[in-house]
């Protein structure tokens, strides 16, 4: 093997971009090189039918793509072989073929079919590679072949095939951003899917096509914080960062009502959230609590968030702990951002890459929550081993920390690190030193003389960078240190250094009063160096010269105009600027300038001392963690980080609409039901707790609290069931992956639920819920169903305006209802407001005021539409749900539930040709194919009444007849509970608009 | 996310490049060769370099530069640590990562990137994984290929990527079935020049060797697990049990792999189990110093202390140092200033010194700085946080 003579070749026909002219690698030869005889080797290698020596050349053609050379040339003996039996053969083919198609279009084309063909393999990852090859092959004409591959394989049986799809998604969009639209679809479909192998990529896929898309993840958000812990690394850290994006939008924000809090400092650890988790369900305590006690309740979703991230912070991947801590920092009430510092401080310990990134986000965060780091601060010193750039972050971050009570301390760290033999760091420990100076004033005279005794320092940067912090210290106080100053005008013999000099200059001018014996002395000697002397020297010995004939001009009049004559001619415009401006200010000239009477004001005004802060003050708006926080400055697709909500969106969008799920139900009913009686005593369980406990412990603590009023067994029950659930946990992407398992799993929890039934209604207080819900055990799932949304809606009520709200709806049902009619069994389905799995993370300690605005459905009441007889058997009846219509906020969201009481199936249930008044629209249910004998479904639909009272006549059509309806709205339906202040309300009542609604 | 990876060595050549995406030229380079210049020393280049059209993020490990590029946001960490993870795997597969390895293995190295990263996505990062997609090289199988023309490449498809645990291939066989776990525990102090501790802290990880067939479960506790402050876990440690239970339960990938790593912070129980004596002086009138090391035991329980090695950086100013050390071998280089002593054993009745002058630079300056000692130990059995060794592993597997 000859070492490489012709890179001239390689020159001659590349079409690589910017190959050629790196061809030349002295590391390379051997077999690698190439010219015209080799290529034909290779090409006759490649044309044998022996697998070993197409091998051979491959491989060698592989090697040389590794090395940067062009192979380009090879295109067509290597695409002939895409077809071939040999599966390393065809892997590097494949290989090549994704490296050079892009450059040869129309010859990659006839590798296509074989593609195609591999789509249709019976094998998964067969149809999984061909998809993956196809989409990584960046020919624009193949667009449409892709694009119905990718929808093909969005569809696929194998969650690995639809996992591939997700990642040709970006790919496609990449290559021809017009099929967006087109992908948006493939991409909300893939949302929608359960399992943890192709969450990540298509979360991924989503940030790269569509992140302006947030509506997208609404129904999702529930499943994707449910399976996150399950996903893979890299899945999770996509998931983290858009997840924060999204709950940005969503959720309100925890910390607005602090400066609350700090009013009440003893109370403000515990106190505040202890309140929030007190007496869920019970309305009159909450609202009696209300006037006192703040109104922000946590959006039981944003709760399930922080929940679900916080194990991963014991992830083994830095980015995986980075993900979720800067989540924390975004998205967490103050209190419990805490937890996130020592996961960061474990991953000081590991490479020094990943220490940079990290120690960059903490000195963010450290100005931000100092208290959170304080505990850590050991952590935080140096090592002589540590790199330059670390030491310099682990500073920042100590100057960061320092406080009252830990100064001693650190300033003796900096005292070592002065002695150190990395300049520097040596220079930035001194500032260091002089920030912390700054921040904490009883230090200052210590750092200060600390700072004089490094002048005497032989290192000359040492002195040099004390001198300019000693300047900026002195700033501030320059009346007690005259003493230092005439120190430092002796150094103007010794030192060198530019900047130093400079300082000590503007010191002796700015302060001249205070050394007036010396200061004339230095300029003198100033001026017999100034032409030797740095620019910005110059521009300070002309400052100090023009303040000293201000003040002093008897002594020193001759030695400035001295001095401002050599400025005159000096080569740098700068410096004859400053001096002829200078000149004409404070020589009294014939025409008798107005300025130069104002002249001592200009100069000796007083000057506000410098502020010495953190280069990291304002990091903070770039989200943590991203790449453009670490440079401070916007990375292309940088997203920015949305301010929280004023109010609160509609959380309701993220009900998930799955009629035919039941599993996990029953315990989470359970929990629901005996929530009345053991909120007091988890109401002492604290917020950082319930963010602890995990769904498991979760329960087990509800059924702790059940145990107190009753039996002691229960204990050891939601141990078993704690093993279980984690058999589950770690098999759960097993379970998601088929139906019937899921199906297996609900047997399980059957038979595990009325255990804890029994022992539920051992206690008395808990006796009648727990024993109306294992009733509902016994029932078929049909009833669970019904059953079960009640409760469901009670969990996941807008959050922001509850309190206020469950008061005026009570008031209205009295007015405008008849009694509610107490059907247990009769609130509709549709909105089941989650997969139950989700409900799993809820925990419900976070939403104690909420449940009021809930009330509704049974309190309202049904109201008939169409009597069975007048409809031939079909029965409807509508409920107002009072949940926000997720289509559109101005409508009223309206329950119709059909029952079939007739001997035939009805077909075709729709709704016909609505004749509405000015103003008044519906939205329509989708149509109900068909309703079988004694069956009842539920629709929803959506009116706009319009603000009016009058009635929404419509059609209501089955395949054989029509029946005209009409839905009149009480006017307390269509009111919407807001909460305000009685300022506010004041406020509001003054304007016209609000009274109309209030009228 | 990941355009582009460059290897770059350590004399500024680029020996390898993939590309994920189109190809992105290798002029990007540039930026970081310059970044390399400006900071003197490899650790301090900057991990992440801004350019005009790119991002270049880069791990150094083993003297070789790992360059990605980037085009547009991502997670800084994501990439490193994806960097690093690269550089596990070729470990992994190579028994070593260097250069000449990686020009041998060249085409191997190539095909293990394609399959970890599609469209710069992470795609199969587990090595049980990538080792199914493509076999390691030994040398038999070397020896094997040549002479019966088969592949490195695995001729079944790989199935651990559809399992529901993707760090464990299917179907493992064993004869003897074994598992070994290492405790390994390292301590991380600070001693000022009087010798009183300023910080120390104990970080232990726990790499494990299993080789068990089929799909084990594992269950794993501890004496005293209340001492681990702060635990991370390989993925395939059940979270939630350990929570509630303390118990460590998994089911484990097969063959090497760490854990877990913790960290015991109880920092004044930490007793540092070796001191250092020296006697360090630069006198001004001659350009001569003296310097004197003495090394010794304290508080090791009746356990040897093993390879012992001190390093230190001395002054700019040191022009050579002749030593005699009691024990063990020395050298400075006068290049970097660097002084290493290999100490070997501990013998606490002889206790190891290292005596000698300091020829300073004529003409110049006391050196006002302290040089740094660094002190390398090794002791066998001994977990220096009290961490008792698992109490039972239970074994249950179909």
């Amino acid at each position: 093997m000859s070492a490489a003579p012709a890179y001239s070749e390689d020159k001659g026909g590349s079409a690589g971009p910017g190959e050629a002219e790196y061809g030349h690698d002295p590391a390379s030869g051997g077999i690698f090189s190439s010219d015209y005889k080799r290529h034909d080797d290779l090409k006759e290698m490649l044309d044998t039918n022996k697998d070993s020596l197409k091998l051979e050349a491959m491989k060698r053609i592989v090697a040389m793509i590794a090395r940067g050379k062009n192979a380009s040339d090879l295109f067509p003996a290597v695409v002939k072989n895409v077809a071939c039996k040999n599966i390393e053969v065809k892997k590097l083919v494949y290989v090549y073929l994704v490296r050079y198609a892009e450059e040869q279009q129309d010859l990659a084309l006839l590798s296509i079919s074989t593609f195609q063909r591999g789509l249709k393999d019976p094998n998964q990852l067969i149809r999984a590679s061909a998809l993956r090859v196809l989409s990584s092959i960046r020919v624009p004409i193949i667009v449409p072949i892709m694009m119905l591959a990718i929808k093909e394989a969005a569809s696929d049986m194998s969650p690995y095939v639809r996992k591939t799809a997700a990642h040709a998604i970006p790919k496609l969009y990449s290559l021809d951003s017009d099929q967006k639209d087109q992908l948006i679809e493939v991409i909300e479909k893939l949302l929608a899917d359960k399992t943890t192998l192709v969450a990540g990529s298509v979360v991924m896929a989503f940030e790269e096509v569509c992140p302006e898309r947030i509506d997208l993840i609404h129904k999702n958000y529930r499943k994707l914080c449910n399976l996150l812990i399950d996903v893979e690394e890299w899945g999770q850290v996509v998931i983290i960062s858009m997840l924060t994006r999204y709950a940005r939008t969503q959720f309100l924000s925890p910390t607005q009502n602090e400066s609350l809090l700090e009013e009440n400092p003893e109370k403000a650890f515990y106190g505040s959230e202890e309140d929030e988790a007190k007496g869920p369900g019970s309305e009159e305590a909450a609202a009696a609590a209300l006037p006192t006690r703040k109104p922000y309740v946590m959006d039981p979703d944003h709760r399930l968030l922080l929940r679900n991230t916080k194990p991963l912070l014991q992830s083994r991947s830095a980015a995986v702990v980075m993900a979720v801590a800067q989540l924390y920092f975004h998205l967490a009430p103050k209190a419990e951002v805490g937890v996130i510092a020592k996961a960061l401080v474990r991953l000081l310990r590991s490479h020094s890459e990943v220490q940079y990134v990290v120690l960059q986000n903490v000195a963010t965060m450290s100005i931000k929550r100092r208290g959170m780091f304080e505990p850590y601060l050991k952590s935080f010193y140096i090592r002589s081993t540590d790199p330059t750039q670390i030491k310099i972050l682990k500073l920042e971050v100590l100057t960061n920390l320092a406080n009252e009570t830990n100064i001693p301390t650190v300033l003796r760290e900096f005292q070592t690190y002065i002695r150190s033999m990395d300049k520097d760091f040596v220079a930035a420990t001194i500032q260091a030193i002089g920030r912390c100076a700054t921040n904490i004033g009883r230090v200052r005279d210590t750092c200060l003389n600390g700072l004089v005794q490094l002048l005497s320092n032989r290192d000359e940067l040492v002195v040099a960078e004390s001198v300019v912090v000693i300047k900026k210290l002195l700033q501030m106080q320059p009346a007690q240190h005259g003493e230092i100053i005439k120190h430092l005008a002796k150094l103007t013999d010794n030192i060198q250094v530019p900047m130093a000099r400079a300082s000590i200059l503007w010191l002796i001018g700015e302060y001249c009063e205070h050394v007036p014996r010396i200061a004339p002395d230095v300029l003198r000697k100033m001026a017999k160096s100034f032409t030797a002397e740095e620019d910005i020297v110059k521009l300070q010995v002309i400052n100090l010269a023009a303040k000293l004939y201000l003040t002093n001009s008897k002594q020193t009049k001759l030695l400035t105009q001295y001095v401002l004559s050599l400025a005159k001619y000096d080569q740098n415009y700068d410096i004859r600027d400053r001096a002829r401006f200078t000149r004409q200010l404070i020589v009294p000239s014939e025409q008798g300038g107005a300025l130069s009477r104002h002249a001592k004001k200009l100069f000796l005004a007083p000057k506000p001392a410098p502020v010495l802060e953190s280069s990291f003050k304002d990091r903070d708006h770039f989200q943590l963690g991203s790449l453009s926080h670490l440079l401070n400055a916007k990375a292309t697709g940088y997203q920015e980080l949305p301010d929280w909500p004023e109010e609160a969106p509609d959380p309701s969008v993220r009900n998930v609409e799955v009629p035919e799920w039941t599993k996990c139900s029953n315990r989470e009913k359970r929990k629901e039901k005996e929530k009345p009686f053991y909120s007091d005593s988890e109401g002492e369980s604290g917020p950082t707790e319930s963010a602890d406990s995990d769904p498991e412990s979760e329960s087990e603590s509800d059924s702790k609290s059940s145990s107190e009023s009753g039996s002691g067994e229960s204990s050891s029950e939601s141990d078993n069931e704690d093993q279980d659930e984690d058999e589950e946990k770690g098999r759960s992407s097993e379970s998601e992956q088929s139906e019937e398992e899921g199906e297996k799993k609900k047997m399980k929890k059957r038979k595990k639920v009325p255990e804890g039934q029994r022992e539920g209604s051992s206690s008395d207080e808990g006796s009648d819920s727990s024993s109306s819900s294992s009733e509902s055990e016994m029932t078929s799932d049909t009833e669970e169903e019904q059953v079960e949304p009640a409760s469901w809606r009670k969990k996941t009520p807008p959050s922001g305006k509850s309190a206020p709200a469950a008061k005026e709806i009570s008031l209205l049902d009295l007015e405008d209802f008849t009694p509610p009619s107490v059907q247990p069994l009769s609130p509709p389905t549709v909105v089941s407001t989650s997969l139950a799995a989700d409900l799993e993370g809820l925990t419900l300690t976070d939403s104690p005021l909420v449940p009021s605005l809930l009330s509704p459905v049974s309190g309202a009441g049904r109201q008939e539409l169409l009597h069975r007889v007048a409809g031939e058997g079909l029965a409807v009846d509508y409920t107002f749900s009072r949940q926000p219509f997720s289509g559109d906020p101005h409508m009223v969201s309206v329950h119709i539930h059909f029952s079939n009481s007739s001997d035939t199936p009805i077909k075709g249930l729709h709704v016909g040709t609505p004749k509405l008044p000015a103003g008044i629209s519906i939205q329509e249910f989708p149509e109900i194919e068909s309703l079988s004998p004694g069956e009842s479904t539920t629709a929803i639909m959506g009116i706009n009444f319009c603000d009016s009272t009058q009635a929404a006549n419509f059609q209501l059509c089955t395949q054989t007849r029509q029946f005209y309806v009409s839905i009149q709205p009480p006017v307390g339906e269509l009111m919407a509970p807001v909460f305000m202040s009685e300022n506010e309300f004041k406020k509001e009542q003054a304007v016209e608009e609000s009274l109309k609604v209030f009228e | 996310m990941i355009h582009s990876l460059f290897l770059i060595n350590s004399s500024g050549d680029i020996f390898l490049e993939k590309h994920w995406k189109s190809v992105v030229s290798r002029s990007v380079c540039d930026y970081f060769f310059e970044a390399q210049e400006r900071a003197t020393e490899a650790e301090n280049v900057p991990p992440v370099i801004p350019t005009p059209h790119h991002y270049l993020l880069s791990v150094y490990r083993h003297k070789i530069f790992f360059v990605a590029v980037i085009q547009t946001e991502v997670p800084p960490l994501f990439v490193i640590e994806f960097l690093h993870r690269v550089v596990d795997t070729f470990q992994d597969y190579f028994g070593v990562c260097s250069e000449p390895v990686i020009k041998d293995n060249v085409v191997v190295v190539y095909e293990v990137l394609e399959e970890m990263l599609d469209n710069g996505f992470p795609l199969a990062t587990e090595s049980n994984i990538l080792k199914e997609l493509i076999k390691p090289p030994t040398i038999l199988r070397t020896v094997v290929n040549t002479i019966t023309g088969s592949t490195n490449v695995g001729d079944q498809l790989p199935t651990g990527q559809l399992s529901v645990v993707p760090w464990r291939r299917t179907g493992v066989k064993y004869t003897n079935n074994e598992a070994y776990f290492d405790v390994v525990e390292e301590i991380d102090a600070i001693i000022d020049k009087s010798g009183s501790t300023i910080t120390a802290e104990i970080q232990g990880v726990i790499d494990a060797c299993v080789k068990l067939t089929g799909m084990p479960d594992l269950t794993l506790s501890f004496m005293n697990p209340r001492l681990l402050d702060d635990v991370s876990f390989h993925p395939c440690v059940r979270f939630k049990r350990w929570e509630s239970e303390r118990i460590l339960s998994f089911i484990p990938p097969d063959g090497n792999f760490r854990l877990l790593s913790y960290h015991v912070s109880a920092q004044n129980l930490v007793a540092i189990p070796v001191y250092v004596k020296h006697n360090i002086s630069f006198r001004d009138s001659t350009s001569l110093g003296r310097f004197e090391i003495t090394v010794g035991p304290k508080q090791t329980m009746g356990k040897t202390i093993e390879g012992v090695i001190v390093t230190s950086q001395m002054p700019k100013g040191v022009l050579n140092m002749s030593l005699s050390p009691s024990q063990g071998t020395h050298t400075f280089d006068p290049v970097t200033k660097m002084l290493s002593w290999d100490v070997g054993k501990i013998n606490p009745q002889k206790l190891p010194s290292l005596k000698g002058t300091v020829s300073l630079q004529a003409g110049a300056s006391r050196p006002d700085e302290n040089p740094t000692i660094n002190l390398q130990f090794k002791i066998q059995q001994l977990a220096i946080s009290g961490l008792n060794p698992p109490l039972f592993a239970k074994e249950d597997w179909p």
